[in-house]
């Protein structure tokens, strides 16, 4: 049969693959998965990922930082009291004379448990309280949202301070007002979500299938809120740590000798014009975390905001 | 086949939507979303559904397959009246009732791989497990003309007909004999419709299935139902086999539906008299007295609004509910 040139292109101009070639193209054409499509377009926003890895070096430095440190927090050197920065105390000594770095270290230990304690707290009770909510609907979801309501309208310091009256200051109170406090954002987020992905087809799919709520809820309700979630625990992280820090300050948090960034901030305050160093490094440590949580948290709202992808 | 055996039975069904009272709005409106639909469906038949947006043939699937409560009637499937079966009575008749739906977007649920949406069912009644399972997932994705490698991918990876085959071979997996197709086709484009279509018609031969199959698409209704059912506002207006139907239309308003199927040869096309109806559906939370189509009917006379039509057998298999075609169309 005698070729006829197509679009006016006369039919030699075209020659057959190379073998070989179309396996290539084949290979490199691979569909993304809603994680790979996060994890590249995080990784586009550069102060999102300067968050991460600002927050992976804390973590390390919160770890195993004071193991290679040659002091202990309550270790005191009564002759070098209120020291500068210098080589032997990297951040200086307070006027107790005890190593300011090691202390802010043991700070960030306080800080990052009181930020993982939130974050297990929104996780658990929020989503799961919240899901309840949204897929109950009606008059249950009426009644454990006003509960929500009443929690949100007494003020934390209360809590606290009730807390300290019946068993005293420390760790385990702050932990305990904490999680009374931080679920009920996530609760809020998540019965959001729930309420109006379960009108979406694919719940009804799984009604017809004969799946109890429990499923619904766990395999398809909540796996699809993954992006607020993460999102809601991002930003509540940075305001747990700061509540800490912001109730040790005024005495309400640990007790000395622990070392909180809040505690260390509040300890500089009668030195302050002598020694403005003791101030400056627990506030620069609360300010560059906060700024890595919150960097990261809009960097991953963005990244997991399906409508945002280009 | 047995054509004769009634696999479900419909009986003046009725489904209303009530708002709930606000704070300010002390006064309930109510939404009559179904409003006495009777109707039987064969064992090995298809019966269509058809109506505009709005009138409720939705509606009915999703009642029928207890999404919805039923605010009145019955509904009996296989003998049994599974009107108000609770959810744990209900369960072991889910393998046997399946639902395939209008939107492949969102029919899917994105966080879960075909394989996983395919394997849910057998999960759920406990079918199968381990490598068994994972047989029958590569045997439902063949079945429905897909590659058992598409088991490890995400739905947002394949086009909208393809993800409704996904839709169909979860359906399959329980091995239904009763499907309600609800608009399976309208998300879909015209060339891909008549792939699905076909697939449901091999399905059906093969396996013997009974559907339900709700649509706004004249033409491909007639192509796939043994007989066709016409909605209104909530009413089923007219019920006749598909030939008859589209041949000797009695309800004006199936007749203004026909007339408006467009014909490609366009000699025909201008010799063709189109029924253009006037005004719009009337709200059903306040639809009109009697004949809900009176107030667009252009036979309508004074009697339409006095008592509401019952659902006639004019002819054999042919029920129609018009006092106009009651009389046979004379005065």
């Amino acid at each position: 049969m005698e070729k006829l040139p197509v679009f006016g292109i006369s039919p030699d101009k075209f020659k057959p693959l190379p073998a070989g070639i179309k396996e290539t193209i084949k290979s490199t054409r691979q569909g993304e998965t809603y994680w790979q499509d996060a994890r590249r377009r995080l990784k586009q926003n550069k102060l999102a990922m300067l968050g991460l890895y600002t927050i992976i070096f804390i973590i390390l430095l919160a770890i195993f930082g004071p193991v290679f440190s040659p002091y202990s927090y309550s270790d005191q050197f009564l002759d070098k009291q209120g020291l500068g920065p210098c080589k032997e105390f990297w951040f200086g000594t307070d006027t107790l004379g005890r190593d300011l770095f090691v202390r802010v270290l043991y700070g960030a230990r306080i800080s990052l448990a009181v930020g993982f304690v939130a974050s297990l707290i929104n996780l658990t009770v929020g989503v799961i309280y919240g899901g309840i909510a949204g897929l109950a609907g009606g008059k249950v979801d009426n009644i454990m949202m006003r509960i929500v309501d009443i929690f949100y309208s007494i003020p934390l310091i209360l809590y606290v301070i009730l807390l300290m009256v019946l068993i005293g200051p420390g760790l385990k109170s702050i932990f305990i007002a904490l999680g009374l406090v931080y679920w009920m954002d996530m609760a809020r987020i998540v019965r959001a979500q729930v309420l109006s992905l379960k009108e979406q087809e694919f719940v009804m799919a799984a009604r017809v299938l004969g799946a109890d709520s429990k499923r619904i809820l766990f395999r398809h309700l909540i796996p699809n809120c993954i992006g607020p979630i993460i999102i809601t625990i991002s930003m509540n992280i940075p305001m747990a740590i700061f509540t800490e820090a912001f109730l040790s300050f005024l005495g309400l948090g640990v007790a000395v000798p622990m070392a909180s960034w809040g505690v260390l901030a509040s300890d500089a305050l009668p030195a302050i014009r002598s020694y403005p160093h003791i101030l400056f490094f627990p506030a620069m440590a609360i300010s560059i975390t906060m700024l890595a949580f919150n960097f990261l948290g809009d960097g991953l709202r963005d990244a997991l905001d399906p409508r945002l992808r280009k | 086949m047995n054509r004769e055996e009634i696999l479900v039975e419909v009986s003046h069904l009725k489904k209303y939507f009530a708002s709930r009272p606000g704070f300010f709005r002390k006064r309930q409106t109510v939404v009559k979303a179904v409003d006495d639909v009777s109707f039987q469906i064969h064992r090995g038949e298809t019966l269509g559904l058809v109506g505009e947006s709005g009138c409720g043939k939705t509606t009915v699937g999703r009642t029928i397959i207890r999404l919805y409560p039923a605010t009145a009637g019955k509904i009996v499937y296989a003998g049994l009246d599974i009107t108000n079966f609770t959810e744990k009575q209900m369960f072991p008749l889910r393998k046997k009732i399946q639902m395939i739906f209008q939107d492949p977007y969102a029919s899917l649920n994105a966080r879960m791989t075909v394989g996983d949406i395919i394997g849910e069912p057998l999960d759920i009644h406990g079918i199968a497990a381990g490598r068994q399972r994972k047989e029958m997932i590569m045997e439902l994705l063949n079945k429905v003309g897909l590659s058992p490698e598409h088991a490890s991918r995400y739905p947002h990876e394949f086009s909208g007909g393809q993800r409704q085959r996904i839709g169909i071979a979860r359906a399959m997996a329980v091995e239904p004999e009763f499907i309600i197709c609800d608009e399976p086709l309208s998300a879909l484009d015209v060339s891909i419709q008549a792939q699905v279509v076909n697939l449901l018609e091999d399905l059906q031969s093969k396996l013997g299935l009974t559907y339900l199959f709700i649509a706004h698409d004249l033409s491909m209704v007639k192509h796939i139902s043994n007989r066709i059912g016409v909605m209104y506002l909530g009413k089923l207006v007219e019920l006749a086999s598909s030939n008859d139907l589209y041949q000797n239309p009695l309800h004006p308003y199936t007749r203004a539906l026909l007339s408006a199927i467009p014909v490609p040869d366009p000699d025909t096309a201008d010799q063709k008299q189109r029924i253009i109806l006037e005004g719009d559906v009337p709200s059903p939370i306040n639809p009109p007295e009697g004949c809900r189509f009176r107030t667009r009917c252009r036979h309508a006379r004074t009697g339409c609004g006095e008592s509401t039509p019952e659902m006639k057998e004019v002819e054999p298999g042919h029920f129609v509910a018009c006092y106009l075609a009651h009389d046979g169309y004379s005065g």
